[in-house]
């Protein structure tokens, strides 16, 4: 169905819903690149406007990608929940937008609402949100999620342990661990992303996290992030998984080029559930996306990449993840081109996955030959804490060694926790206190004044080389 | 001067196992003067790397040192920006340099060298000269074709420079993304019967190519074996093993 919007004596046209959305996305290089971005400024505000007018329910009657040919849009079809959406059917994308800002929603309407909202709904809406709109909005959905420990409370930010090593190195892997549980991080999980995907290797990162989580009793989860057959084949062996890790996307075709399916995902997701290794809940999936990774498997079916994006969220609420987050700024300039589209994609993330029901964390980060640098980490990373993001990366130095890109820095989420107040996960939180790591009111104590480092320290020299 | 008030952290001994940014210290929240001024300067020369142009003209002196003929090509890629944002440009020459290649007498060679900035200027502009000295004794008995030297290139663009002048193997020398810890990093990517439209799975790939990473005797070493083979099997890619009893090759 064409769609038409008129602006003074020009009339601008678009083809079908596909082009309507494209054309209605802010900036970005990605979708120039596909060659299905706005052609002008004016046109990119005409399929605002027109979008702004468009029903809500047109989402339910049109599928950007086929039905017949593609299993993502079959989920998000089937799981489609009609009671849910009942508050905002008779709503257009417009008029959902002031809803969702209105003072009468609150986080309890917005948790029943989620099953009811596409993937396609929460693109839409964003295209009409500016930044500050994306951060109240968001900030209005908790979701809160469970395994050793309670992620996603409000005025809470976790965070996620990174200590990747070029050659998986123990006890580089372990000096990293070390430092960034004497600066206060590691409630989300301790996730290593692995150099090599030998079995043999592999197995001995999980072992060693397993260890140190049970020797120093940390309620944490540790996570190994390599491809989810590897994972499988791990638990079959009967390794120590915690969580099960995948990178996931918007399309049938562009997850078969991460090597997955549904299928593969259901299994994993029994596997892990299996294992029963959680104590206070059993949320055992950690996902990742990011907008362009479509595209770069040439998988996007002419969708603009911001809404491949929150396909991929369909996705991952399938498997009740305790994390997932959008790693923004790691693909590369020919999709978000500079600090700009990087921070306006960090938001728009957050917020279609909030507002799908997923406990969002977001991967800050930027490659050498994007345009910015730390000045525009500090701002998106400020703006997603007033957003109430779940959890951030914790890189030491913000600087990853192995993937070679720059994140978040352990530093850096105690910057967040002073401008912000923000706690950590409250189990957490105990720990740190009982190892004298922190002081009654959170506030980071003198690591090296710490009961903890002469243990953390041998057990980084123990770790086998 | 007074000392300012930095908590030093009393594990800096184990960076010792990694190259990682531990032990920072601290003053307050944040990171003390000197370790933010220590990023700002790789984070800098990261930012040179991809931005300063290859100066061609150095590199051609240089190679032209050894008497091979050196053609200088360019990509679809007008300038860094569009490079950035369209690597599609960058994988195919501009209209004068295809001519150039189709015009040239010295075709059907068996090994082509395509020298491309990439990501990293720095990288071709140091390594690539040494490179190709470690490289000439271990493949004297190959026909060479002429050196390229291309600019606003990504690994493709070697392919169709590579059909155009017949060349059985082309190996493009490139500048690799840079880190904050390794700006200079050159990579090897080896194609057998390059030909537009050759997907990353049909290449080889040795990277991480400096002095303080694959050193040149050695990478020059691992890349006149996949030379070899690949002229010998026919083939690169994930289905060229350099021994059937090794693990197929990682691709890129």
């Amino acid at each position: 169905m064409q769609y038409r919007h008129r602006i003074g004596p020009v009339t601008h046209v678009f083809n079908d819903l596909r082009e309507l959305m494209a054309k209605a996305t802010p900036a970005r290089s990605g979708d120039v690149l596909a060659g299905v971005a706005a052609k002008s400024a004016e046109e990119r505000v005409a399929a605002q406007m027109c979008l702004a007018d468009l029903p809500l329910s047109t989402f339910l009657n049109e599928a950007l990608i086929p039905y017949e040919g593609d299993e993502v849009t079959r989920l998000i079809v089937d799981r489609h929940d009609a009671d849910a959406f009942a508050p905002i059917r008779a709503l257009t994308v417009g008029g959902f937008r002031d809803w969702l800002l209105s003072d009468q929603v609150d986080s309890e309407t917005l948790k029943k609402l989620a099953a009811g909202v596409t993937p396609e709904m929460a693109a839409a809406v964003s295209k009409l949100m500016r930044n500050q709109d994306l951060i109240l909005a968001a900030r209005k959905c908790n979701v809160v999620t469970r395994f050793r420990n309670t992620l996603g409370l409000p005025e809470r930010l976790a965070v996620r342990l990174q200590p990747n090593h070029p050659t998986d190195d123990a006890r580089g892997i372990a000096a990293s661990i070390l430092d960034g549980l004497l600066y206060g991080c590691g409630d989300a999980v301790i996730g290593i992303n692995p150099a090599s995907e030998d079995p043999t290797k592999l197995a001995q990162l999980w072992r060693m996290l397993d260890e140190l989580i049970r020797r120093f009793e940390i309620p944490t989860q540790s996570c190994v992030l390599t491809h989810v057959t590897r994972q499988l084949d791990a638990i079959s062996a009967g390794e120590p998984l915690d969580l099960i890790f995948q990178s996931i996307a918007g399309s049938e075709a562009a997850n078969r080029s991460f090597g997955i399916d549904l299928a593969l995902l259901r299994e994993a997701h029994s596997a892990a559930l299996s294992l029963k290794r959680g104590t206070v809940g059993d949320d055992v999936m950690y996902f990742e996306t990011g907008q362009g990774s479509a595209l770069s498997a040439n998988a996007h079916h002419g969708v603009d990449q911001q809404t491949m994006e929150t396909r991929a969220y369909a996705v991952a609420r399938e498997f009740r993840p305790l994390l997932v987050n959008t790693v923004v700024g790691f693909i590369g300039p020919e999709y978000l081109y500079d600090g700009k589209q990087i921070i306006r994609a960090g938001l728009e993330d957050h917020f279609c996955g909030k507002l799908m029901g997923l406990p969002m964390g977001v991967d800050v980060c930027y490659t050498n030959h994007a345009e910015a640098d730390q000045d525009d980490m500090d701002t998106l990373l400020t703006l997603l804490g007033a957003a109430g993001v779940n959890y951030i990366m914790g890189v030491p130095g913000a600087d990853d060694i192995m993937l070679n890109y720059q994140s978040t820095s352990f530093h850096d989420a105690l910057y967040l926790r002073e401008v912000l107040g923000l706690k950590r996960a409250p189990e957490f939180e105990v720990w740190l206190e009982k190892m004298r790591l922190t002081d009654h009111t959170g506030k980071l104590a003198d690591g090296s004044a710490s009961l903890a480092l002469p243990a953390l320290r041998k057990f980084t020299d123990d770790s086998a080389a | 001067m007074n000392k300012p008030p930095v908590l030093i952290d009393q594990w800096s001994d184990l960076r010792r196992y990694t190259a990682a940014r531990i032990a920072l210290g601290r003053t307050g929240a944040s990171l003390p003067v000197n370790e933010v001024l220590e990023f700002a300067l790789a984070h800098a020369q990261a930012r040179d790397a991809v931005h300063t142009p290859l100066d061609v003209e150095a590199l051609t002196a240089q190679l032209e040192l050894h008497e091979t003929e050196v053609l200088q090509i360019r990509s679809r890629a007008q300038d860094r920006a569009t490079y950035l944002s369209r690597p599609d440009w960058g994988r195919r020459l501009d209209d004068e340099s295809a001519k150039k290649l189709a015009e040239s007498q010295n075709k059907n060679a068996d090994v082509l060298f395509v020298l491309s900035d990439g990501l990293s200027s720095s990288a071709v502009q140091k390594h690539a000269a040494p490179l190709l000295n470690a490289l000439r004794p271990l493949l004297a008995n190959y026909q060479w074709a002429p050196l390229l030297i291309a600019t606003q290139a990504r690994v493709a663009l070697a392919d169709e420079a590579g059909e155009l002048l017949g060349a059985r193997l082309v190996i493009s020398l490139i500048g690799e993304r840079p880190g904050l810890s390794s700006p200079d990093s050159l990579g090897a990517y080896l194609t057998f019967n390059p030909r537009i439209g050759r997907n990353d799975s049909e290449r080889n790939c040795i990277s991480n190519i400096r002095p303080e990473g694959l050193d040149y005797a050695e990478a020059a070493r691992q890349i006149a074996e996949l030379i070899h083979a690949a002229l010998k099997l026919s083939l690169t890619g994930v289905n060229l093993r350099l021994d059937p009893t090794l693990p197929t090759l990682s691709a890129m």
